[in-house]
């Protein structure tokens, strides 16, 4: 009796043992691509569940003399379950453009659906999305810059932690899946370890020279759980040129709909 | 004599400005003033534009009622209101005072609608503009609206059109039904105007086939929906034709050409797709009741290169070809078998600097037709528009013979306010 229970318990003790070790060793042989990767889903989860946003932006274009033109945008912003957001914006001014507005469609996996509203014309165009390094309103932000960054269309590569404004954060490198069509070779992203929100990006253009750097700056909670920034800046190295984007007026849950992003109202945004 | 003509010329095109001066003050400014003032006073959003436009011809005149000279000025105010319920009211008047052309100098109301959005539909009440299509260079498919040619020649310019409009979106696409109740007639320059036929349509004699002339009730129907990387609207349409036939009358002792609208039954259809990196672009149309019973179709591409020798600019390419079927010689397209080439150049600077050139060529005649389109922005509020159109070796036997010496280079500014 003695003898079994001596060995029961010394069997039990092994398999802890062995059991601890293995995920001690699982641990430890996390890659750096896998932790790239659980840094991205874990920042993704955390904005989970917004359902819906609306949102006013201010777009300040500073070319390399300093002279400064600006563009006011109002978006809509509807959270889709298992795919990529739906987006509306809305062009205010410059006055020329007064009512343009862009609806898209963006896809976990394939190319993005984008439309745009020419109201002189009162004309719907389809957008080839696969023009995504092009430049939008010419500003120094892309179309892909702009999108909504979905989990699948990047890879990734942890590098190292490193404090950026008084964060520690998160310094990963991510990859365009559609290489073809993304005008960067690589990302390097700065997201805090706090609320895994991103503070800093540099861009590396397709011969994997510096080419953007976007700095973040004055997050704000919404709902309760949504971290939004109230600026983002990208200065561009190669024209001297850069673009300010600065947020106001966030509204959470405001009861969109996926009729809000159709045809109908796209024509009817204004 | 010479000089006495020029004189007279003169004379008469100056008495014609005060005239048009007073028609527009009297007709449209004064009681929209009155009207709209109080009404932007409670909450509406007011804009609008204001331009001033040059258009100078490069050849000497055909006929010699023209000039070589044109210098007009527009408006557009736009008011808008939009409700708690997402319903709203539109209403923009459009005005034209032209230096020489009586007929250019021409007012109309482009909108001035009500639109009623409930959950599941919406409905737009009043006067209106829809826009059917996909191509660059010609619009078949585009009905709904008639094109105020004097405007422009590319049919892009249009007339607001009075309308119940009923619109249905679903998951299997969506449905619009329009009840058209009043016709609009095409405008056409005038006898100072250039860019015109030899002899001048006489608006006021306007034809109809239907009894009940302009008070033709016309109908159309239209399903559209998204199939994967493609748009696509069908649509048909029973009503009188927005382009009429000309027949050969008198004005007085002149002789003049009368529009006669016919009723016609138009089949049309568009796509709009993307393919890997390109935009595929196509319309096609039937139609019966004009004559012989006849179809026409339109397709091409686009691709664009994105930042272009190391910049930030877009290049696209544009190529598309026309084909019309119709032999009837009295119902004239200059677009009967056409090949089309387009650069669109997008310098993506602050200013939205922009220049698209056309290239359309006749397939059968020499013809060819070139266009140039520049513009750009000036500081937040301004914008100036360059467009030069040349007529090239203009074959006798085109529709477009007479304006064969009618090359032009048109220079706008406009003020949005």
């Amino acid at each position: 009796m003695h003898t079994s229970k001596f060995t029961r318990a010394l069997i039990q003790i092994v398999l802890v043992l062995f059991l601890s070790v293995r995920l001690i060793q699982s641990v430890s042989a996390e890659t750096p691509e896998e932790k790239g990767l659980a840094i991205a889903v874990e920042a993704d989860k955390r904005d989970q569940g917004f359902a819906d946003y609306t949102a006013k932006m201010l777009m300040i274009l500073r070319n390399k003399q300093g002279q400064e033109s600006k563009r006011e945008i109002r978006s809509k912003t509807l959270e889709v379950v298992g795919d990529g957001d739906k987006s509306l914006s809305i062009f205010d001014t410059p006055r020329d453009v007064k009512g343009t507005a862009f609806l898209t469609f963006t896809h976990k996996v394939g190319d993005d659906e984008q439309w745009l509203f020419l109201p002189a014309l009162k004309r719907v165009k389809r957008i080839n999305s696969r023009n995504k390094s092009g430049s939008f309103m010419g500003s120094e932000f892309s179309y892909e810059d702009i999108a909504s960054q979905e989990i699948e269309k990047y890879s990734y590569k942890y590098l190292k932690d490193e404090k950026v404004a008084g964060h520690n954060c998160f310094v990963s490198e991510r990859y365009p899946v559609d290489k073809k069509n993304s005008g960067y070779s690589r990302q390097v992203v700065w997201l805090d370890k706090d609320q895994y929100r991103v503070w800093q990006v540099k861009y590396f253009d397709r011969k994997n020279s510096h080419l953007k750097t976007l700095t973040v700056k004055g997050y704000q909670q919404y709902a309760g759980k949504h971290w939004r920034a109230d600026e983002m800046q990208m200065v561009n190295h190669q024209s001297g040129k850069s673009t300010i984007l600065k947020f106001n007026d966030y509204k959470f849950k405001t009861g969109l709909k996926e009729s809000d992003f159709n045809k109908n109202s796209l024509k009817r945004a204004r | 004599m010479q000089e006495t003509g020029d004189r007279s010329q003169k004379t008469e095109s100056s008495e014609q400005w005060a005239k048009n001066v007073r028609r527009c003050l009297l007709r449209l400014w004064l009681p929209l003033l009155i009207i709209l003032v109080p009404l932007s006073a409670h909450g509406y959003e007011f804009s609008g534009e204001l331009s001033m436009e040059g258009r100078f011809f490069l050849g000497p005149s055909a006929y010699s009622e023209q000039e070589s000279q044109y210098g007009s000025i527009a408006i557009k105010p736009e008011f808008y209101h939009q409700f708690e319920s997402g319903s709203s009211v539109l209403f923009t008047p459009f005005a034209r005072l032209d230096s020489s052309d009586d007929e250019r100098t021409h007012w109309d109301i482009r909108e001035a609608s009500y639109l009623h959005l409930a959950d599941q539909w919406e409905i737009t009440i009043g006067i209106s503009k829809v826009f059917w299509g996909a191509t660059e260079f010609v619009h078949l498919v585009d009905i709904i609206n008639q094109t105020d040619l004097v405007e422009s020649l590319d049919d892009e310019e249009k007339l607001g059109q009075p309308m119940a409009h009923l619109s249905v979106p679903r998951d299997w696409g969506t449905v619009d039904a329009f009840v058209l109740p009043w016709f609009r007639e095409r405008t056409y320059p005038g006898k100072h105007g250039r860019l015109r036929t030899p002899l001048v349509v006489d608006t006021e004699q306007a034809r109809y086939e239907s009894e009940s002339g302009q008070q033709h009730t016309d109908f159309a129907l239209r399903y559209s929906n998204t199939f994967w990387d493609a748009d696509v609207g069908i649509y048909q349409f029973l009503g009188t034709s927005r382009k009429p036939t000309m027949e050969l009358g008198r004005r007085g002792e002149t002789p003049v050409l009368i529009p006669f609208y016919q009723q016609i039954s138009q089949t049309g259809l568009d796509l709009q797709m993307v393919a890997g990196s390109w935009l595929l672009k196509g319309e096609a149309y039937y139609r019966s009741g004009q004559g012989t019973s006849h179809a026409a179709t339109t397709f091409g591409f686009e691709y664009t290169f994105v930042g272009i020798i190391e910049s930030s600019m877009d290049l696209g390419l544009i190529g598309e070809y026309v084909y019309n079927d119709d032999t009837d010689d009295n119902v004239v397209t200059p677009y009967n078998n056409d090949i089309m080439a387009g650069v669109r150049l997008a310098v993506n600077d602050a200013a939205g600097s922009q220049l698209l050139t056309g290239i359309i060529n006749d397939m059968e005649l020499s013809s060819t037709f070139v266009s140039v389109e520049a513009s750009r922005r000036i500081g937040d509020k301004f914008k100036l528009a360059l467009d030069a159109t040349l007529f090239i070796d203009i074959d006798e036997n085109e529709p477009a013979y007479s304006l064969r010496d009618d090359d032009l280079v048109k220079l706008e500014l406009v003020y949005y306010y």
